[in-house]
């Protein structure tokens, strides 16, 4: 069996260290190291966006990174985005227009629309929609979703 | 008599309410089966078929055993036994790490004695193809006929006739997150946490498997990431996920992987149909001759509707299923209907204009066969025509100038959804004043947990949030349906109230006596208890439960038929535009109006009519398994060959959900039936030529502009 790497990196604001295999994704660490279960695993190969998060500032499908290059990087997931009492502007956004159903794509959407709305606090209709194609819904039709990341960019800017 | 009163009595009943699990999922910490980790987990994983049809002659899975950290490894076939589809399962690993039951996948040896495929219906229904049922004579089954009228008589009268034959694809459930279960054994005592829309089915299904009496299986789903009909047992993947379970002495998760759940994740049958059809000059529809197949794979069924909403007094029909080597179908999101409808409502628009009617009118004509649901359908017309402007449709089909054609077309749907019995529930108060209500039902995404809580917040003055429902698990033996058939409200809400009203009557009963007032007397409204003659009687909830002392409140329900209603009418319009250059369409606009019986939540409600015409979106226009003929593998199993649609395909929706009476029904299935028939008549106004086959693509477009 392959050594372990040994990863030192920044999640969520806070240091953290952990061993991994070198073929193991992001994805996995995530999900099965440091039991972070809120990136979902939709199909591992990059098309669904359920394991969206943002990595040293930019959006990346969790799946399509290996866990060993977050060596020194900073990874905001949505874990990390409420604050202990209060939900995050994009996130109650979603609760408001009830943007989400079953919920398994929610976190992927979240954490894409925050990667937006960080670099562009002021989107328009056609750029949400744009921005978010890489990320699928079988469930709410998509119109609820862009509407709240169009609520959440009026209440962030 | 139980009733929902009137609206304007209700508090909560037909209100904007917002999903209690919603910052739960949207801050991940909602625990889907996916997410399940358990001390020891280990990862199961499925060796399947590479090829359509074959004989296994040999499994070799020494060489998976040796691997280090792979805990079992067993076969789900006998050699000699046939597979017959891409994706059967042949064995199963268990494994410390998921790469690691992978690994061991690829070095399982299996031998394959490869027999003749077929997957194309045309060419399995000719003589001489590879016979794929044993049960079957043929790959085509005894076709059934239905009857009625004078046939002759019909075509006799119509002035018009019109011949075709539509099509319809093989489309997949595609649910966000996967087939698959979580399995963990205490002696034999088994307990699954399930992706599953029926906990009780999946409870009593592994109990028969591993012949344990159903209170030693306990199966949990506390969220679930879409079934839409796929998923009402444990499946192979269930019981094969127990069987590692109890030879590893482990908790074992196996979930499907996105290429597995195309293959064996279930799938709506695809149709083609030929009929043909006769109107009278007045607009009388007289005559409907249909001959139709779809096919389910190696399953028996590919059944679908017609005729359809429409009455017609003459008719003829004979459906069969064809055989193909392919994964099953299972029921899909209004199993039938969306490939039945889109091929009537496509004909009723040739029909239409053949008698030189508007489309519409040839509807309201032909009425729907119900009584009560034609009543609501020609208002549902009236509704959505205004909202979509059908008076700015073309006169001429095709008459629009410049390279991008608009056109408006209309589209129908009906549906049962009225649950039945067979659900037990209780709500529980206790003298702290928290409220529990308790079902055996599940929330596959549509939103139950909330309405439950809403309902029993209604009957006893409290807020949603201040109730806490307890759904998705077996262990409190209050069995529910498996959520199918938009039953899951009809079947759970009359329970619900009626628990609701009766602890609330032996909460009054209680405390009547201590506060000196009537029970019949007492109102429970804004968390307090009052008496409806002396106001000056109000004390708080906390107050009044505070007086059960030691004592717990816990009360059944009993499911009425009277609150709840089934046989819901659906129409929609869509608005699209189609590049005459590149063949695509785009839809503009879709107008959904939806017969929802009583609105319970409004804002849920919505969701779920959005939702269901998306997916008739992907159905009308991008959605359809690709077999190929070559190697008898389907070739986009995947999310990027398989496309369903994305933020950049959505129209704007404007979802009518049509109080009809204070009546609860489901709506999670109804609104995805017309959209695919109102998409294919608005294409056919926009450009003037017929596409009679889905899904949309561009190319067939530009074949059809020539």
């Amino acid at each position: 069996m392959p050594k372990k790497v040994h990863v030192q990196t920044t999640i969520n604001g806070e240091a953290v260290e952990y061993l991994c295999e070198p073929r193991q994704s992001l994805l996995e660490v995530l999900r099965d190291v440091l039991h972070l279960t809120g990136a979902k695993e939709g199909c591992n190969n990059g098309n669904c966006g359920a394991c969206s998060v943002i990595l040293d500032g930019r959006l990346v499908n969790s799946c399509l990174v290996l866990g060993a290059e977050l060596e020194g990087k900073s990874l905001e997931t949505i874990e990390g985005l409420a604050e202990p009492e209060q939900l995050h502007p994009i996130q109650d956004a979603f609760l408001e227009n009830a943007a989400l159903q079953c919920g398994i794509c929610t976190p992927g959407f979240i954490m894409a629309a925050k990667a937006l709305l960080d670099q562009n606090p002021n989107p328009t209709e056609h750029e949400i929609r744009y921005w978010l194609a890489g990320n699928l819904c079988r469930c709410t039709g998509y119109d609820k979703i862009v509407r709240a990341v169009q609520d959440a960019a009026q209440t962030t800017s | 008599m139980a009733s929902w009163g009137r609206p304007e009595n209700s508090r909560l009943i037909g209100k904007r309410v917002q999903r209690l699990s919603g910052a739960d999922k949207a801050t991940g910490k909602a625990k889907y089966t996916f997410d399940i980790n358990r001390p020891g987990l280990l990862y199961g994983h499925i060796l399947r078929s590479s090829v359509a049809h074959a004989t296994i002659t040999h499994i070799d899975l020494s060489a998976a055993e040796a691997l280090p950290g792979v805990k079992a490894a067993i076969p789900l076939i006998e050699p000699g036994k046939r597979v017959r589809f891409e994706g059967q399962e042949i064995a199963a690993v268990a494994a410390t790490t998921d790469d690691i039951a992978r690994d061991a996948l690829r070095l399982i040896q299996v031998d394959y004695d490869e027999l003749d495929y077929v997957v194309d219906m045309e060419d399995a229904k000719e003589a001489g193809a590879p016979q794929i049922r044993d049960d079957w004579e043929g790959n085509q089954s005894e076709p059934r006929v239905d009857e009625r009228g004078d046939l002759e008589a019909g075509f006799a009268e119509a002035a018009v006739e019109v011949e075709a034959t539509y099509h319809a694809p093989v489309q997949t459930h595609v649910c966000l997150e996967t087939h698959g279960n979580v399995a963990e054994w205490d002696g034999d005592n088994l307990t699954v946490w399930a992706s599953t829309q029926a906990v009780f089915g999946t409870r009593q299904n592994l109990a028969r498997h591993f012949e344990l009496p159903e209170n030693q299986v306990r199966v949990i789903t506390e969220h679930m990431g879409g079934g839409f009909g796929s998923k009402f047992g444990p499946g192979v993947e269930g019981v094969t996920v127990a069987k590692l379970a109890r030879i590893t002495g482990a908790p074992v998760k196996l979930m499907l992987t996105r290429k597995d759940e195309h293959l064996v994740g279930g799938n709506r049958p695809s149709m083609t149909q030929t009929v043909r059809a006769g109107a009278a000059q007045d607009g009388r529809f007289v005559a409907y001759d249909m001959s139709g197949y779809g096919t389910g794979g190696i399953g028996s069924g590919a059944g679908f509707t017609g005729p359809y909403v429409y009455h017609v007094p003459n008719y003829r029909t004979e459906k069969s299923a064809v055989a193909i080597n392919a994964g099953s179908a299972r029921a899909m999101r209004a199993p039938g209907h969306p490939q039945g409808a889109f091929a009537m409502d496509s004909l009723m628009d040739e029909l239409a204009e053949k008698l030189n009617i508007d489309p519409l009118e040839f509807r309201r004509i032909n009425g729907d066969s119900d009584a009560r649901r034609d009543r609501i359908r020609q208002a549902e017309y009236t509704l959505g025509a205004q909202e979509i402007g059908w008076h700015r449709r073309n006169r001429v089909p095709g008459s629009g100038t410049g390279v991008k054609k608009r056109g408006i077309g209309v589209g129908c749907g009906l549906w049962g959804g009225g649950g039945g019995p067979g659900t037990e529930a209780r709500v529980t108060i206790h003298a702290s004043g928290a409220v529990e209500a308790t079902t055996g039902t599940q929330d596959i995404g549509t939103g139950i947990r909330t309405v439950i809580a809403m309902i029993v917040a209604e009957e006893l003055g409290l807020r949603p949030q201040d109730i806490t429902v307890k759904v998705g698990d077996t262990a409190p033996g209050l069995p529910s349906r498996g959520s199918g058939g938009s039953q899951t409200i009809g079947s759970v809400a009359p329970v619900i109230k009626t628990a609701a009203m009766a602890a609330k009557r032996k909460l009054f009963a209680h405390i009547a006596p201590m506060v000196e007032a009537d029970p019949g007397n007492l109102r429970a409204v804004g968390g307090r208890i009052r008496t409806e003659s002396d106001l000056r009687m109000s004390i708080s909830w906390k107050e009044a439960t505070g007086y059960l002392g030691m004592e717990t409140i816990s009360e059944g329900g009993e499911w009425d038929e009277n609150l709840r209603v089934g046989d819901t009418a659906g129409v929609q319009f869509a608005d699209v535009e189609v590049d005459t250059e590149t063949g695509l369409v785009k839809v503009i606009k879709i107008v959904a109006v939806q017969d929802c019986g009583l609105v319970v939540n409004r804002l849920t409600t919505e969701s779920q009519i959005n939702g269901a015409v998306i997916m008739g979106l992907g159905y009308a226009l991008l959605e359809e398994r690709i077999m190929d003929d070559q190697t008898g593998k389907m070739i986009n199993a995947n999310l990027e060959d398989y496309k369903v649609p994305g933020t950049m395909e959505i129209p704007e929706i404007v979802s009518i959900a049509y109080d009809t009476d204070r009546k609860i029904t489901g709506i999670g299935e109804p609104p995805t039936i017309p959209t695919a028939g109102a998409i294919a008549n608005a294409v056919y106004n926009a450009i003037g030529v017929r596409i009679r086959e889905l899904p949309i693509t561009p190319d067939k477009v530009l074949n059809a502009l020539g």
